[in-house]
């Protein structure tokens, strides 16, 4: 009999029920909440009566909507109305089930897949859910981690469990040294460039080879949190040392014996030798350059010295007329140069990259530079209020705002525009998040992803440049 | 849960790839607390040439009149055809409330992402994979006959055209069986509480450091 893949040891050692019809019931260790998909759950709960299974499992944080900009007048004083009640009936929600919350003004608040793990509330071999697709970020430990929707997140609230049907096997395996100025960012939008936007799709992918065990927990956990880019509910990257260091100490990670017997239990977390997966893919860390999307989906990617794609040269006509409308929509040429691309501003945070290590990366740009004066605004908006402190510690926050970037309070800010920080109308952006979509920055607002790195270096240019020109 | 048995309604072409939620429906109406409400700003950037605000009367904004469903011949609309990965993106079920909010009851595409798929069985939504060739057909019929209806039942798991031919589809015996019978799913897995509870025990056991930690 063929091993087992580390997604098929998480799916069985969750099993609680297998129905006939391939069904099954799986047990979730954790869930996080916040403000924008859990309020209909808490009303469901509510009108049937329920009351959530089990309180220790749930920890809420508000990210979506809160603003960056000093907010220690609390949030009565959030300015927009809409915002301000979702984020008070997050608070009124916990406060009456019994949830753990960290509110807007705790230091421990931040973005769920930041503040998740540097909790250890995110642990090796976990179930963790939370309705966002970006929870993926979570497999990064070895956790079965996915984003779902907020029936779901009722669903588990009131039964601790899921109903769900097993995924397919992918490796996608990346071997290799990454060049100077390579990131984990550039990786995965490499690979989504591989692979598109629905190469994952019923897929857990498990990200290996040497490549991918040289990555720090901070660079694992960009690339699995962009799993869902490639069409991957969940992405995973199975358990070593670096895993384990990352644990030790964090407030909810366990101590003495149990410690012990954790760390035990974690080392079981990779795939068997021979185990089967369903797809394999190869890469070569060498081949990967920094990366820059031109287009309106996260696999419209190319290396940063490359053009902009014609779409008279792509065959399948769906795909052209795709490209025809991102580059419309984007303002650009057919085969024009990504360098010369024009930027009016620079975000960078979200949950793919605002922890430590992607602040320094981007300080490390930025420092001794000024903001190029075309450059309407750079954000720097760090993922938690303890990644904050940590940069201040640092003296993170004098660089970037001596260079002319504005340091901000922690939240998922522009990568999504629900809270003030948004790009105007036909602008364009050096972004750190994940999604380039039609209008996902704001209302007619282009998109470029690209690694913290990378945004930095666009950010004191005006323009894309490869940033290993920076660093010489 | 509403039931799904058969629907018949009138069907629109939505020519595009990759449309994903929040093309469906943009991050400034998620603020709502409700599930109800999202119908008028499904699709509204496609729809409308302004930006649209949550809680903004929809009746006066201008119309962008090359959107399909904006077209009075696809008026009343309940069938959506789409292209390959519809709905993907983020997991919000404002995309599948805004869908049903609307009136559509059934979406055709060659392929959906994975989350999205998912939350449609929720709401009595019938996201129906069809294969591309087939697809590309009924899109061609669509865009050449007006008032076009199509047929949808998944009983029988068939789209039927207005010609009678018959395009069978899969789907889990699990969601069906929901669908048809409008079943809640809590109320089905607490039947299982005490499956639940052995596991919970179990696991308690073998790895307790995940249990009465965050408090």
């Amino acid at each position: 009999m063929a091993g087992k893949t580390l997604y098929d040891k998480l799916w069985d050692d969750h099993l609680v029920r297998q129905n006939e019809d391939g069904s099954a019931l799986i047990y979730i260790d954790r869930q996080i909440l916040h403000e924008v998909t859990s309020p209909q759950a808490f009303e469901g709960l509510r009108l049937a009566g329920r009351k959530p299974w089990r309180i220790d499992a749930n920890l809420a944080t508000p990210d979506h909507n809160v603003p960056t900009t000093e907010r220690s007048a609390g949030v009565d004083k959030i300015e927009d109305p809409v915002s301000r009640i979702q984020v008070k009936t997050l608070d009124s929600n916990c406060d009456e089930f019994g949830i753990t919350e960290f509110k807007m003004n705790d230091q421990r608040q931040g973005i769920v897949h930041v503040v998740g793990p540097e909790q250890g509330m995110t642990l090796p071999g976990t179930t963790v859910v939370c309705g966002d697709s970006h929870t993926s970020t979570h497999g990064a430990f070895g956790a079965l981690a996915h984003g779902i929707g907020t029936s779901e997140v009722e669903h588990v609230l009131a039964t601790q469990c899921l109903i769900a049907k097993k995924m397919k096997n992918m490796l996608v395996r990346v071997d290799g040294e990454l060049g100077k100025g390579v990131t984990a960012k550039d990786v995965v939008l490499h690979i989504i460039g591989v692979i598109g936007t629905a190469g994952g799709t019923g897929y857990a992918i498990e990200f290996g080879g040497s490549a991918i065990r040289s990555i720090s927990m901070e660079g694992r956990m960009t690339i699995c949190n962009m799993a869902i880019e490639a069409g991957a509910r969940v992405g995973l990257v199975a358990v070593d040392d670096t895993t384990i260091e990352y644990f030790r100490g964090r407030p909810y990670s366990p101590t003495g014996a149990q410690w012990d017997a954790a760390v035990e239990a974690w080392k079981e977390l990779v795939s068997d030798e021979d185990a089967r997966f369903d797809t394999l893919v190869e890469i070569k860390a060498e081949d990967i350059q920094p990366q820059v999307t031109w287009g309106t989906s996260p696999e419209m990617v190319a290396p940063v010295n490359a053009l902009v794609p014609n779409p008279d040269a792509e065959t399948d006509a769906v795909k052209a007329d795709g490209i025809r409308r991102a580059l419309q929509y984007m303002g650009l040429k057919a085969d024009q140069k990504i360098t010369d691309i024009q930027l009016d501003r620079v975000f960078i945070g979200s949950c793919t990259n605002s922890r430590i290590e992607d602040l320094r990366a981007a300080a490390e740009v930025v420092k001794g530079r000024k903001v190029a004066p075309t450059i309407k605004q750079a954000l720097v908006v760090p993922g938690s209020g303890l990644v904050k402190a940590q940069a201040e510690a640092e003296g993170l926050d004098k660089v970037f705002v001596e260079a002319g970037l504005e340091w901000r309070e922690p939240g998922c800010s522009m990568c999504l525009a629900m809270n003030p920080d948004k790009l105007g109308q036909g602008e364009h952006c050096a972004s750190t998040s994940n999604r380039n979509f039609e209008g996902r920055q704001g209302f007619g607002g282009r998109t470029h992803l690209v690694s913290p790195a990378m945004a930095a270096a666009a950010a004191v240019t005006g323009h894309f440049v490869d940033v290993r020109e920076l660093m010489q | 849960m509403r039931k799904f048995t058969q629907h018949i309604g009138i069907a629109a072409p939505l020519d595009r790839a990759n449309v994903d939620t929040d093309m469906i429906i943009p991050k400034q109406f998620l603020k709502s607390i409700k599930r109800a409400g999202f119908g008028p700003n499904l699709f509204d950037e496609l729809r409308y040439l302004d930006e649209g605000q949550p809680d903004q009367d929809c009746a006066g904004r201008p119309l962008n009149k090359d959107f399909v469903l904006n077209k009075p011949r696809y008026l009343g609309t309940s069938v959506l055809l789409a292209r390959e990965n519809f709905g993907c993106g983020s997991s919000r079920e404002h995309a599948p409330w805004a869908l049903d909010d609307f009136g559509i009851r059934a979406i055709i595409a060659p392929s959906f992402a994975d989350i999205f798929y998912n939350n449609c069985f929720k709401n009595g939504l019938l996201p129906i994979v069809l294969p591309e060739a087939q697809v590309d057909q009924l899109f061609k019929e669509v865009e050449a006959t007006e008032g076009y209806q199509l047929t949808v039942d998944l009983e029988r798991q068939v789209v039927v055209t207005p010609s009678g031919e018959e395009f069978a589809f899969e789907v889990d015996n699990f969601r069906k069986h929901c669908l048809l019978n409008g079943l809640d799913d809590i109320g089905l897995t607490l039947q299982h509480a005490d499956e639940i509870k052995a596991y919970e025990a179990r696991r308690r056991e073998s790895a307790p450091w995940l249990f009465d930690a965050i408090k």
